[in-house]
């Protein structure tokens, strides 16, 4: 049953994911992207991490998204035309594509990660508070150093709007 | 799972979707009659049943006090031309009213409303699903519901919808941070040391059985939650979405029939579910009294469950009543208003709020 779903899900998450990738609206590109992020909650939801689920959802599908659908709707973003494919950029995705393989091949084939499968914790979702207490003991200084990366974001996104409207 | 059990789930979800969608139909009219005693008029008081309403005295009163009006307002609804002008996104005009309804009715899943004793004396919680993150659910769903209001505002293609659209996007943005750390106070109480931690909402109510309330002893997260609500449900004095004296009616306007219809229920939804919320966090749920749960006053069994199911209802229509209440009598705010209220008074006083209680959490629950 686990595993019908999963297959399900997986497929919905690629398909949705592709669109982003394919749709020439904005728009449709942003809805396609919301979906994505459902058909990920919903794999969550099946590994039983029900906390990341849930914030996968108010975080990207709540908020992220809306501000891009936001933005994409003021700046009136008008449909993609098609681009004149150059050979350079054919060696480019070519190159990027084998990069990809490489890396799915490096990690499949690697005996470390299915050792490693045994001896992971369980999901997070049992308990919240083992969450917690992991983020703010164990993780504390990679949660700080990111929170301190996204208040240097913030304050660059306001000096930068600001310098254009004195220009 | 077994079949029977998801059978037996989807019949409670159809039920509780049925009454909340019945309680929707009811808020319409309750609104309509209490805008119009605010405004010392009368209101619906002609729309009567064939049979029903020529039964004498009887018939008469429930005539007068508008009772079969929100029958004859859904199938006004129903039976309007549904206009889909041609400027239109199709696809996504369509999608929009959907998109409004939907979530609101997703979210009364996991909200808690009541609870009995079975024949073991067991207490069992009456809720379709008692989840252990459920305030971040409420939060997650009820957030994709601005996705309705945009969709539809960008759709209509023209002018005052899009306004509308962009408008209620940013404000509900803005007050969904204020609303998520107003509560965070509530579940730092809950989960003190040495306790499970939880953010189900039905150990919320629990926490406040036979205990103060949260809204005693946390004014100002009520406050801010209440405040949070309104503008988060788009209700006046924040109706910046709709605003009929500048924007016609905001991301609406093109809608027509039961694609209103659709937008209309989905506030009202809303506002019940938010009022349930409201009640569950910091007013007790459905414990009839501070101090005191329905186990005090002795009453067990099926009788606890009908009187708790009765008094998280009261609690409900209550706040109904204080939102139609304030709505027919505050103005409007300006646009700049609320974005300064959201972000420069409620935000910090949110984030002052939570420093505050969490040393008195700690002085209080000092191991």
């Amino acid at each position: 049953m686990t595993d019908l779903f999963f297959y399900l899900f997986a497929t919905f998450t690629l398909g949705c994911a592709f669109g982003v990738v394919f749709s020439r609206n904005p728009v449709n590109a942003a809805m396609f992207l919301i979906m994505t992020f459902l058909g990920m909650a919903s794999l969550f939801v099946l590994l039983e991490a029900y906390f990341l689920a849930v914030i996968q959802i108010l975080v990207y599908a709540g908020a992220v998204v809306v501000l891009f659908l936001f933005i994409i709707m003021l700046l009136d973003v008008k449909e993609e035309n098609t681009h004149r494919v150059t050979p350079l950029t054919w060696v480019a995705s070519l190159i990027g594509f084998a990069l990809l393989i490489l890396g799915v091949v490096a990690i499949t084939s690697s005996d470390n990660i299915k050792a490693v499968g045994d001896t992971l914790p369980e999901a997070a979702g049992a308990s919240l508070k083992n969450f917690g207490y992991e983020l703010f003991t164990t993780y504390q200084l990679p949660m700080q150093v990111t929170g301190f990366l996204l208040l240097i974001a913030m304050i660059g996104v306001i000096v930068l709007s600001k310098r254009m409207k004195t220009d | 799972m077994e079949l029977t059990d998801i059978a037996i789930k989807s019949i409670y979800a159809i039920v509780v979707v049925s009454v909340l969608m019945g309680f929707c139909s009811y808020a319409v009219l309750a609104e309509r009659k209490i805008s119009s005693w605010i405004q010392g008029r009368v209101g619906p008081n002609r729309t009567t049943l064939p049979f029903i309403g020529s039964i004498p005295y009887v018939g008469r009163f429930l005539t007068r006090l508008g009772v079969f009006q929100p029958a004859a307002d859904g199938l006004k609804f129903l039976f309007k031309e549904d206009i889909t002008p041609d400027h239109v996104n199709k696809v996504y005009f369509i999608l929009a009213p959907i998109l409004s309804l939907v979530p609101a009715l997703t979210t009364v899943v996991v909200v808690p409303f009541g609870y009995f004793e079975n024949s073991a004396g067991e207490v069992v919680n009456l809720v379709l699903a008692d989840l252990n993150v459920a305030i971040l659910f409420l939060f997650a769903v009820s957030s994709l519901g601005v996705y309705g209001v945009v969709l539809a505002g960008w759709a209509s293609n023209s002018k005052y919808p899009f306004l509308g659209g962009i408008r209620a996007s940013a404000q509900m943005i803005s007050y969904e941070l204020a609303m998520g750390i107003s509560v965070l106070p509530v579940f730092m109480w809950l989960n003190a040391p040495g306790t499970d931690g939880t953010l189900s909402l039905v150990d919320v109510v629990n926490a406040q059985g036979g205990a103060l309330w949260n809204a005693m002893w946390m004014p100002v997260s009520f406050l801010i939650f209440v405040v949070c609500i309104f503008a988060e449900t788009n209700r006046l004095p924040f109706d910046m979405a709709e605003s009929e004296t500048e924007l016609v009616s905001g991301f609406h306007t093109e809608y027509s029939s039961f694609k209103f219809g659709l937008f209309f229920v989905g506030e009202y939804a809303h506002m019940l579910v938010g009022s349930a919320v409201v009640a569950i966090l910091f007013l007790g749920g459905w414990h009839p009294l501070p101090f005191m749960t329905w186990a005090d006053f002795g009453v067990h069994g099926w009788l606890a469950g009908v009187l708790s199911v009765g008094t998280m209802i009261g609690k409900l229509c209550g706040f109904m009543f204080f939102f139609m209440w304030i709505r027919w009598t505050l103005p409007r705010f300006r646009y700049d208003q609320v974005m300064r209220i959201g972000w420069q008074m409620l935000l910090p006083l949110s984030i002052a709020n939570l420093i505050v209680y969490t040393f008195v959490i700690y002085f209080l629950e000092r191991p």
